[in-house]
This record gives structure tokens, sequence and C-alpha cells, in this order.
């Protein structure tokens, strides 16, 4: 959590100042560094630590454990079987806890089955079946993080400069909705067509992020509240938009745009076939230029510094208002790129629900990856599978897709509160962290 | 001290009070046991009334189970009234001076039905004027029977009021020495050894005006007049110091130099440049360095790391960026250089800057901001809460700097500071400089300037301690009031005493 | 140059600035409904009628000349703006002008919608506005428990769903309704639960926690509907209503009678809860102790007050609240759950309570009126109207930006809102 945006409190700093070390000039203040023949023993010591004290990724990966089993024990205990073999628990205890074990095995399995990889289909393609089917469910887990990417990056960006993006869901309209007018509107030649659409993506959503920068630089208003209203703001303008014969796909009642053009869709990767497309390596070189940008330039630098401390910022010539409008504006263009990608990868026609819980999605996804774009392409892969094992575990075991939703809650839930999950598996409070790891800051921040 | 409130629970030891052992869990505890405390940070809610404030916690009520807002008023103003305290019930404390909201918390003490109480560094952030009034109401307060405990590093103050003396130094008592010991016996229990404040330096040979102040007019956060029609000089070659009790309109002088605050009156110039409305980053780039006042909240980045933190206003000019591309490596190397020169004990240029101390914190900003060539400095209260081998390399480095020809423009609350660095003195006093006066101005003369030019007998107490950085540590701990338990709190490092003022 | 003449000179400007904003606003509003309301759009008369089928008294259609009315609001809209701009006012009538031309405002709406048309059931409205405002008075209220004792409450949405969610099902399963309303205040109060043990105790950022509880909300919600409601509708999934409940006398007042004292139980309970919220925050002991641990908990800690239980009896408290206000959505209303039926009205409570300025009838008023937008919207769509209901909808949202942004004067939370406390 420590590179969400927190403020740190302002606890005093590590040794005391006691007049006598500085008499004694020789002393060093750090720990003596082990010795080259130490070197071994340490590094399975700093593991033990880590694990013991709960480092950060120690901490994700209990969340995330401790997340499934909850997800788990919710299922189990929705299905009446498992209900009714509870129910004669002191005739026969070993089927009650086998009937639980299976009943959440059994949605977990389909799970994979719909993310990573199906044996069935392995074996059917050892028989001359279809090898593409084989990766349909990883392919699926990628069409299904793309999105996700690309939104959770949005909001990282603004979280690493201390903003509140809780605005994607009506970046990502307005994204969508100018990818999608200029697929289904605009005649272009091949190529051209799909990069003028993304752009257009990432204008759509850049303009809707800007709004919330200025106002908060010129204004001072509280980037969570307008991100929330312009989400709704957004969703009734696509609404009404859908309504106008411009937008309204001919021979429809329903609120939906015409198919974009086959020149504006996003390229398949890996035939037709399989449903991974360019959106990927949109998503992907995104992050990566959002890394560049954030730890190898001078803009990504102020970002940081601002989000860390916007009053040594100031102090620092820098000037946080302009920051804030710029980080906006990415995390906007960002969001609108996600909408880009699934208007001309995956859906083709714009309707009114196209935002999906992507809004939302992305906070989870991004807090996941603690803001940073590696982490949050690991996180986004992560949901990415849940969401597209999710589809497949309803569709073989009937237990609905919701439990998704429920696990992803529970995972960022437990991910933001180390001390939680410290205490619930019995770690050692990691020293120099006891003191109010996170940290909140309020509407006045 | 907060352990005696309640605030922190003692790990060994006891408590007796009238002969009977105590025990303390909460403040609630202590209240009941008649101890009422005035904290250094004020424990008042600024939107609520006096009135408000005093009775939290006792609110009176009325048969309906509603607050009694008129017995609230009416306790208060019997108990302003009857010491003498002047405080109105139905005031804002966010529109009270600090001095009168500090009687709000005696008459919230006294209303508690306090026989003892706890007042911790009542002067830090009062004038010598107010001081007096303060000492007026402790007076009246003993004359009543009721026992003070006076927590003061000043020793002018402590020897003025205190029936008996305490002294502790880092959390164990040291001595009792009688209200007329000498100054310097004090001050040697409370140093613990000899401490000579000497800086050396050699006579100022001032050139031309780099900093040229006119007329400045700047307002305050709620809209008062923080900095009226100042002007002022300051020389290349020449260290000026600004002194002044704490809250007289020298931070938003700083700030409204360094364009961090509007200016509303009057012109800046910055070698010959009007910088009167110029950015901040205008007024770094035209040569000025910058300590702020608070290291922690306006210094520093403490999650960045050393290296950051060492370019962190001049990460995009040359060599360190080309375009808008960092150079990591002349970063770099330019940190590992300025590890070594400005000896900052860190583990490597890596380290967040969190993890070092306070000493050493101080150490990356003034590295950073004379690491390269200045024209002017800016440093704002630039030793505070540092220990004394720290405070005395700032105070090489400030000197070296103006012998290097820049102009330095020097803010501290310490007098003896003050005396030891400046070629010239100006005295600043609601929001004005009241003074312009040479290192050879007796103490008594710069006290009176320093009190508005109003007669005040002890007018050298404001600056009457020894050298030790001021107690109002920028960073203090989480809530405020550090606590002798925090074996980081600033104070703890730092010589203390009691006095006591006892009435049987 | 004096400081005192430079300080005042940047005050002036100040209000200089504000006053040309909002007079220059209001301006613009009354030519548009001057020029183009009165001349273009608007032919033919408005009928707006007061009474609702049987009711006593009987009140006269009002026929209003829509063109020449629109004029008439436009005219003087203008000449208010224009008084602004040029007077430096005082505050009442600068807020009495605000007041009649935002009226002034709706009305020239109605009547540009209304024009030659079916009449206009405004009572009926007025109705629609107060019944579908409870669960975002009773959101607002929450809102303000909450964080008027520091805790951010962003999970109000959440806490209207799960109460919801378990009202109808309760209702349902035993038959009773008010074991119903509750099983809806015990399951608002459970996302409290959950908010108080992760804000309070484990210090979680508390806007980004209010955010992940909403999601919970949603997806256990949405799970259990799935995996247990729709299997066994008849069950748990079909609970009765409350059927409205007259006040004797109150009820016959014309207009005021059949809005405010002809309904459910809920917005009897809301009456009770805005009452409570009121006088218990601002004139009881308990309210200023949960106003000063809002605002400097530190202090309130040195006088003895238990900061930390304080909260988590307010954050509960909130819970509760805003768990009425969910039942109200299925047995105070439609009857039976749905998924994600909530759909942003814990977010617009929250925007009403923020809108408010973080207190009870502020934010009551706020909710009111976001209800009147969605009310007209609705209404609008039924008599049929040139106005897009789309962007009638959009209106409390729109209205909430230039809320937030300060031009209608911002609030200020309380100091220590979002802050967990750790004690020194």
């Amino acid at each position: 959590m420590s590179d969400v945006p927190t403020s740190t409190p302002p606890e005093t700093t590590g040794a005391p100042e006691v007049p006598a070390t500085v008499a004694t000039d020789g002393s060093s203040p750090g720990p003596p560094k082990p010795s080259a023949g130490e070197a071994g023993r340490s590094v399975a010591k700093a593991l033990l630590d880590a694990v013991l004290e709960g480092s950060s990724v120690v901490v994700t990966i209990l969340a995330i454990f401790l997340a499934f089993v909850v997800g788990g024990l919710l299922i189990a205990f929705t299905d009446p079987t498992v209900l009714h073999a509870w129910g004669s628990f002191f005739s026969n205890p070993g089927n009650a806890l086998a009937q639980t074990w299976d009943s959440a095995a059994g949605a977990y399995s389909a799970m994979l089955e719909g993310s990573i990889v199906d044996p069935h289909t392995v074996s059917a393609a050892f028989h001359g079946g279809s090898i593409a089917a084989v990766f349909n469910p990883l392919s699926e887990t990628a069409v299904n993080a793309t999105p996700l990417i690309l939104a959770g990056l949005s909001f990282g960006v603004a979280a690493r400069a201390g903003l509140f993006n809780i605005g994607a869901a009506g970046q990502f309209i307005g994204g969508a909705m100018i990818a999608g007018w200029i697929g289904f509107a605009v005649h272009l030649p091949l190529v051209i067509h799909v990069i003028v659409a993304v752009l257009g993506g990432f204008v759509g959503g850049a303009i809707v992020g800007w709004f919330v920068g200025f106002l908060k630089a010129r204004t001072g208003a509280h980037e969570v509240i307008t991100t929330i209203m312009l989400n709704y703001v957004m969703e009734y303008l696509i609404l009404f938009l859908l309504g106008l014969s411009v937008f309204r796909q001919p021979g429809r009642p329903d609120p939906i745009s015409p198919p974009i053009a086959p020149n504006a869709e996003l390229p398949h990767l890996f035939g037709p076939n399989l449903r991974v497309n360019a959106g990927l390596l949109i998503a992907l070189a995104a992050a990566l230029g959002l890394w560049w940008l954030l730890e190898r330039t001078t803009i990504g630098f102020q970002v940081r510094t601002v989000g860390a401390n916007p009053s040594a910022a100031r102090s620092a010539g820098m000037r946080p208002e302009w920051v804030w409008i710029i980080a906006m504006l990415v995390a906007g263009g960002l969001a609108g790129l996600a909408g880009s990608t699934v208007v001309q990868g995956t859906d083709f026609v714009l309707t009114a629900q196209i935002y999906g819980t992507y809004g939302f999605d992305a906070i989870t996804v991004a807090l996941l990856g603690r803001a940073r774009p590696g982490g949050t392409v690991l996180a986004a892969f992560l949901f990415g599978a849940l969401n597209a094992g999710g589809i497949q575990m309803q569709a073989s075991t009937q237990i609905p897709v919701d439990i998704v939703t429920v696990i992803q809650s529970l995972v960022v839930l437990f991910v933001a509160a180390p001390p939680f999950i410290r205490e619930v598996f019995r770690l050692k409070t990691a020293k120099a962290k006891a003191a109010g790891e996170v940290e909140a800051k309020g509407w006045a921040a | 001290m907060n352990i005696l409130y309640g605030l922190t629970t003692p790990d060994e030891g006891e408590i007796l009070i009238d002969g009977v052992k105590v025990d303390f869990k909460t403040p609630r505890d202590a209240i009941g046991l008649g101890i009422g405390m005035v904290h250094q940070h004020f424990m008042l809610v600024p939107v609520f009334t006096v009135a408000e404030n005093v009775v939290l916690g006792v609110e009176p009520t009325t048969l309906l189970g509603l607050l009694d807002r008129r017995k609230a008023r009416r306790e208060v103003r019997e108990m302003s009234e009857r010491y003498g305290l002047a405080v109105d019930p139905d005031a804002y404390v966010e529109h009270l001076p600090v001095g009168i909201q500090q009687r709000v918390e005696i008459v919230k003490a006294l209303l508690r039905q306090a026989n003892t109480l706890i007042l911790d560094e009542p002067t830090a952030v009062l004038t010598p004027g107010e001081t007096e009034e303060l000492f007026r109401i402790m007076r009246e307060l003993k004359a009543s029977g009721r026992s003070i405990i006076f927590i003061s590093h000043k020793l002018k103050e402590a020897q003025t009021i205190a029936d008996r003396l305490t002294v502790i130094r880092r959390g164990r008592v040291v001595g009792s020495p009688p209200p007329s010991a000498s100054d310097s016996e004090l001050a040697s229990l409370m140093v613990g050894r000899e401490v000579e404040l000497v800086v050396r330096k050699t006579e100022a040979a001032p050139r031309e005006a780099v900093l040229d102040v006119d007329g400045l007019t700047v307002l305050g956060a709620g809209g008062y007049v923080a900095v009226a029609g100042v002007s002022l000089e300051v020389r290349a070659g020449e260290i000026v110091g600004i002194a002044g009790v704490q809250g007289n309109g020298q931070t938003e002088l700083c700030k409204a130099l360094m364009g961090l605050v509007p200016v509303h009156g009057g012109r800046i110039r910055i070698g010959g440049r009007d910088t009167t409305h110029a950015s901040t980053k205008d007024v770094l780039e035209s040569g000025v360095s910058y300590v702020p006042e608070d290291r922690q909240e306006d210094g520093l980045v403490e999650g960045f790391s050393v290296a950051e933190n060492l370019v962190l206003d001049t990460f995009d000019r040359r060599p360190f960026a080309s375009g808008i591309v960092l150079r990591l490596d002349k970063i770099r190397q330019t940190a590992r250089a300025r590890l070594e020169e400005f000896d900052i004990r860190a583990e490597s240029i890596d380290t967040p800057a969190k993890t070092l101390s306070g000493g050493n914190q101080q150490k990356v900003i003034i590295a950073r901001e004379l690491g390269t060539e200045t024209r002017l400095l800016v440093a704002n209260q630039p030793t505070r809460g540092l220990d004394v081998g720290s405070i005395e390399f700032v105070h090489r480095r400030i000197v070296a700097t103006r012998d290097a020809g820049a102009a330095v423009l020097f803010i501290s609350t310490e007098l003896d500071e003050i005396y030891a660095l400046s070629d010239r003195i100006a005295v600043m006093y609601g929001g004005r400089i009241v003074g312009i006066v040479p290192p050879s101005t007796p103490t008594a003369e710069l006290g009176l300037l320093m009190a508005g030019g109003s007669p005040v007998t002890g007018a050298d107490e404001a600056g009457g301690s020894p050298v030790t950085g001021d107690d109002e540590a920028g960073g203090s701990p989480g809530t405020g009031d550090g606590g002798e338990d925090s074996e980081t709190d600033p104070r703890e490092d730092k010589p203390g005493e009691a006095g006591e003022v006892e009435q049987v | 140059m004096s400081a005192g003449t430079a300080v005042m000179a940047a005050r002036r400007r100040l209000v200089i600035e504000r006053r040309f904003v909002i007079g220059g606003l209001l301006v613009a509003i009354g030519l548009i409904e001057l020029l183009v309301f009165g001349r273009v759009a608007v032919k033919g008369d408005a009928v707006f009628t007061f009474t609702l089928t049987g009711a006593k008294v009987n009140i006269p259609n009002l026929t209003l000349p829509a063109g020449p009315t629109s004029t008439i609001i436009g005219a003087v809209t203008t000449a208010l703006g224009l008084l602004y701009v040029a007077v430096d006012l005082p505050k009442v009538p600068r807020r009495l002008i605000a007041g009649v031309s935002l009226v002034g405002l709706v009305a020239a709406v109605l009547c540009w919608a209304d024009a030659s048309r079916i009449p206009f059931p405004f009572v009926a409205l007025l109705a629609s506005t107060v019944a579908s405002s409870i669960p975002l008075m009773l959101g607002a209220l929450s809102g303000a428990l909450c964080e008027r004792s520091g805790v951010i409450n962003v999970a109000i949405e959440g806490q209207l769903l799960l109460g919801a969610f378990g009202a109808a099902v309760i209702a349902s399963a035993f038959g009773n309704l008010w074991l119903g309303l509750a099983a809806g205040a015990l399951s608002g109060g459970l996302i409290a639960l959950l908010l108080g043990l992760f804000a309070i105790r484990y210090r979680v950022d508390q806007i980004i926690l209010g955010v992940v509880l909403n999601v919970f909300a949603s997806g256990i919600t949405g799970y259990l509907f799935d995996s247990l409601l729709v299997p066994y509708a008849n069950r748990l999934n079909s609970p009765a209503t409350f059927n409205p409940i007259k006040i004797p006398l109150l009820g016959d007042i014309p207009i005021l009678g059949p809005v405010l004292f002809d309904s459910t139980v809920f917005l009897y309970i809301t009456y009770v809860v805005i009452a409570l919220v009121q006088i218990g925050l601002f004139s009881t002991r308990w309210g200023l102790r949960v106003r000063a641990v809002g605002e400097h908990p530190e202090a309130a800690d040195t006088v003895g007050i238990n900061v930390l239980l304080t909260r988590w009896r307010n954050v509960l408290l909130g819970g509760v609240v805003a768990g009425i206000g969910g039942a109200y959505l299925t047995i105070g209303s439609v009857g039976s759950f749905a998924k994600d039926m909530s759909s942003g009205e814990g977010f617009i409570a929250l925007a009403a309570m923020i809108f408010g300025r973080w207190t009870p009838l502020g934010g009551v008023a706020a909710a009111l009126m976001f209800g009147f937008a969605t009310a007209l919207a609705n209404v609008l769509g039924t008599v049929g109207s040139p106005i897009p209901s789309d962007f009638l909808l959009m209106l409390p949202y729109i209205a909430t930006i230039v809320a937030v942004a300060g031009l209608v004067g911002r609030g200020r939370p309380p100091k220590a809102d979002g802050q967990p406390y750790v004690k020194a």
C-alpha cells in the first residue's frame, strides 16, 4: 500500500540525536553489513523475515489465498448438497467435509478450465481436434485482462499523483464513444482507421479526465466527488446519444450503435478462432510507456513528488496543479483506451452498458498491483483469469458468476489491510511499520 | 507529563497523590484526580465556541437531556472573571489569538476542578507581554491554592516564576536547584556539559544588494495581515538574521520571497530582477536556495531515496535531465559526491529519507541547497530540533555560503543563534520589521524590540535559553505532544527543565 | 502603500469575482428563459393540477399561458441577476435572489415541458419527489453520522443494497414486514461493521474501503440472488410492501397533505431520524462529543472522550440508518429484490451529504433536490416532453460538480474526516 496515495504521519526519524553519538563521529548508524560468507544465510533469513513479518508480496499472496478460502466457503455453503451433508454431520462428518471440499474445488477447477487450460480440449487436440480450443481459455483471460490493464493503469497513474480516480467508468465511456463513432461513422483506409479510432479513444477519455484535473487545480473540487458525478453524467450522455439517429443502429429499438467498420477493428493476434487481439499489445505498451514516464522522466518525477508530498513539491518549485491536470489527462486517456479496446476489439458496437464494471475493477486491479505498472499488469491478468473462469464456471456448474466479484473485492480488502492479514495468519508485526502502516487521507487532503 | 495526564501509561514506578498511590489509565482518571494539563499544542476544537470547548466532556444538560449552553456560558464567564482571564464564551476558538486560546485551556482545566495544573512549554508561542500576563494568571492561581507544574526550557522564565525547580535531562531528574541558583549553574545541569556557542567567522564584507524587499504585504491563511509592509535589504556576503517570537510573520515572509504564497502589496527584487509575482520555480532558478522551516513537511519527500531528494528542485536542469529524460547516472553520481562532502550518514544513496535521523535529513536539504553555487540563501529555522553536532554543521555551512559571496537571510527564534551568525539583525514583530540592529546590541534592547517595543520587565527572557533548538519541533511525532517515553522525540535529546510553583 | 489597503483590495477582488460569476449566471439563465423559452420554444398553455383523485379539498387547475409566463420569469431573473452584479448585497437578499431564480427556472422549464399537453400533475410530482428521496435522505443522514465522527462513508451504496436485500429476504421468508425492516437495518449495519473494522481498527484508507465494500455488497447480493433468490423466488423474494398510512387531519391539507402525510412508515421514520440526527448532533452532549471527535480527536481524547468508541457507535448507527433506506427500496416500494437495485443512489446520497455541507438538514434538502430531478424526469416521461429525460437525470450530478467546485459556496468537512486515530 505504500505507493497508493497515503499521507505518512509526521513520524519522527529513526535514530535519536544524542549528542554523544555526534561526539564519536566514527560510528555508523546503520546495521553492520553482512560479510560475504554470511550472504547465503542472510538471504534465507531475509526470506524468513519476509514471511514472518509479512512483507508486501507475502501479504498479497496470503490476501489472495484468504479471499479464495472465503469465496470457497461461500460457494460450498450455498450449495444444497453441502448443506444437506452438514445436516447429517454427526452421523457422517466425513461426508460433510468431503462435500464441502468437492463443491468449492469443483467451482475452482471449472474456473481454471475457463481461464488457463481445459484438459478435455488438450486430449481432443491429440486426437485431431482444434489446437485453438486448447488456447482458448488463455486467450479469454488475455481478452478480459486487456481493458483491466488499461483501466488499472488509469487509476494507478492518478494514484501516483496523489489522486483517487474513481472515474474510470466515465472516462471509459468517453473513449468508447469517440472510438466507436470514428469506427462506424468515419470511413478511412485500412490500418489508418484503426489507429485513428484508438487515438480517438484516448482523446475521449483524456477530455473527461482533464476536466476533473482542471476542476481540482482551479477550484479544489475533490476528485472523488467529481469523478463519481462524471461517471453518471457520462452514463446518461451515452444513453442520450444512443437515442439520436446519428448513433442509433437502423432498425433496432434498443439503444445500440451500428457496428464499427472492419477497418477499425483491432486485428486478432492468433487467427480468427481466438479472440485475443492487438488491444493486448496496446495495453502492454501502455504499461511499459507509463513505467518509463513515471520512473525515467522529469514529468514522472514531478508526478511522484506531488503524490508523495505536495507541500515539498511546491517548495521545490513544482506546480501540483499542473501535475494534477497532466496526471488526470493521462489517467483519463488510459481509461479511454480501455474503452476503445473493448469497442474495437471485442464488442464492435456501442451500447449503454459498455462500461460494465470496469470503473471499479480498475480500482481493485490497481490497488492489488500497488499502483505500479508491472504490478497492475499482473493483477489484471489475475482478475482477467477470474472473469474468464467465472463465466466458464457458471456455464458448467451453475454457480453464479458474481462469486468472482465477491472474491475480487475480498482480495483488495485484505490487501489493503496488512495488519488484518498478519493477525489472521499470526505473523509478527513488521518493526518499522508498526504504527499506522496504512494511513488515510480525508476529503480535505 | 503525558503519563501524569493518563495519555501514556508508565512501564514502572508509581504516582502518589496526596500520599495515596494512584493508577492512571486514561485522561479521565487524571481529570478525576484533579490534574489538568495545558498542552503545548492546544487541545481545542477550532470550529467550536469557547464555551463548547470548555465544557466538552463535562457538559451540563437540561432536564430534557439537551445541552445547556446557557449554563456553559455562565460557568465560563464566572471562571474567567474570577481569575481575570477575560475570555468571551461565545467566540469561536479559531478566531482567537494563541494567547487567549491558552487561557481557554486554563479555564478548561479549572472547570474540571484541577488542583494541579501542568503547563507544557506554555511560553513557546507567546510574546514577552503575553508571557507576563500568563505569569500574572499563574500567580493568581497559586494564590487560590493550586499547584502548577511549569515546563520550560527557558531559564529566566523558570527562575522568575518557580518556587521550586527540578531539572530533567533525557528522562532523568538530574537535580533540584533553588530558583536563586545562578544561570550557569542551571545551564550546566540542563546540558550536562559546558556548551559554548561559538561560530568562527570573519568580519562581513557586504557588496551589492541581492535581495531587496520593499513594503511587502502578505495575508496569512485566515485572511489576517501576516506580513505588513516589510522593507529589507540583504547584500552579497552578509548574513541578515531575523529575530522574533514564533508566529510574527517570519514564515509568511519566507514563503512570499519564495513565491509560495501570493503577495498582496509591495515589491520583491532578487539580483535586480522583480520577482514579486514570480513562481517558485522562477525564484529558485534565479539562484536562490531555500531551507524551509518544516523539513519533513516541506523540505523532503520522506518516501523518496536520498538521491532523489538531493535533486528535488534541480531534477529538470542539466546535467540531471536532458529534455524530459532523467539522467539517472548523473543523479546518482552527484548524490554519492554529496553524501561524502556533507557527511550524510545514510547506508546508501538509495536509502529512503524517512529512515534518516533528523540531523541527517537536514544535511540532505543543506547539501541540496548549498551543494551548488547560490546567490541568496533563505533559511528558516534550519537548526530546529537538531542535536548540537548538527547545529554546528549547519552554522558552519551557512557562514561558508556567505564567505563564498552569497547573501543569507537567516530566520531563527533562538536569540543565541541569531547573535552568533548574523552580521545584521532584523527584528520582526506583528508582521513588521521593528528594527534593524548590529549584533553588538545588548539582549535587553533586542528583547524590547521583539516584544513590539512595549516596556516589559524581563524582556530578555524570550531568548534566554541555551543553544538547544526550539522545542516547537515541526515534525513532532503523531499527535503533537511527544511524550517522555518516545525514543524519537527530538526533545528527548535536549536538556529540559521543569520548574515548579508550589503552594501548600 | 499601507498594508491595510492592500488587504482590503484583495478581499474586495474575491467578493467582486464571485458577484460577477453568480450574477452573470443568473442573467444568462434569465435571457435563455426570456428569449428561448418565452419566444421560440413555448407555445400554448401550461396546465397544472393540484389535487389527486379522491382528495377532500379541491383546488382548481392553474392554467398559464406558457410563453408569456416564461417571458415574465425570464425578465425578472435577468433583472435580479443585474441587481446581483451591480449592488454588493448582504447575505440574505443574495440567497433570496438565488432561490427565487432557481424556482423561476424550474417553473419556466415546467411551462416549456408542459405547454399544450396533458395537465401537469403537480402534486403527484411532489409526492413522487418525497418518495424517491427517502433512501437519499436516509443515506445522506448516514453519511453525516459517520463523517461527523471522522469516518468517511463511501459505502452508503453498499449499505442501501444489502439493506434492500436483507429486508426483502426476511420479510418474504417470515411474512412479517416489520421483521424485514429490522433485517434491512441490520444488513446496513453489517456493512458498517466491516467499514468500522477496517477503517477504525485496521486503518485502511476509507475512500478505498468504501469503494471496495460497495463492490463487495454488489457481488454478495448478486451471488445470493442468483444462487438462492432465483430458485426460491416464491419463498425468499416475494415480500409484501408497507401500505401508506394517512395521518388524520394533516393528511387532508391541500397539496401538503398527500405529499407529506400520506405515505408509508418509511417517510415517518425518516422524519424521526432527521429530527434525531439534527438535534442530536447540534444540541446534545452526545453530538458535541461526536463533532469534537470528528474535528479534533486528540482534544476529545484529552478530556476523556473515547474516540474509537464514539466512531464505532456512529459508524454502526449510520449503517443502520442507511439500511432502513435500503429496506425502503424493496419492502417500501417495489417489493422484490433485484440485482444492483440501489443503482447509484448511495453515491447520490453521498453527494447530497457533501452538497449539504455535512449537516443533516442540508443533506436532506439536497436529497430532496436530487429526488425532485428524478421525479421530474419520470413525470415528464409520462406526460411526454421536449426535454430528454437523460438530461434531467444528469442535472443532480452536474449540480453536485458545480457545488464542490465552490461556485455555490463550499462546505468544510470535519477536520479529522477520514483520518484514523492513533493514540499518541
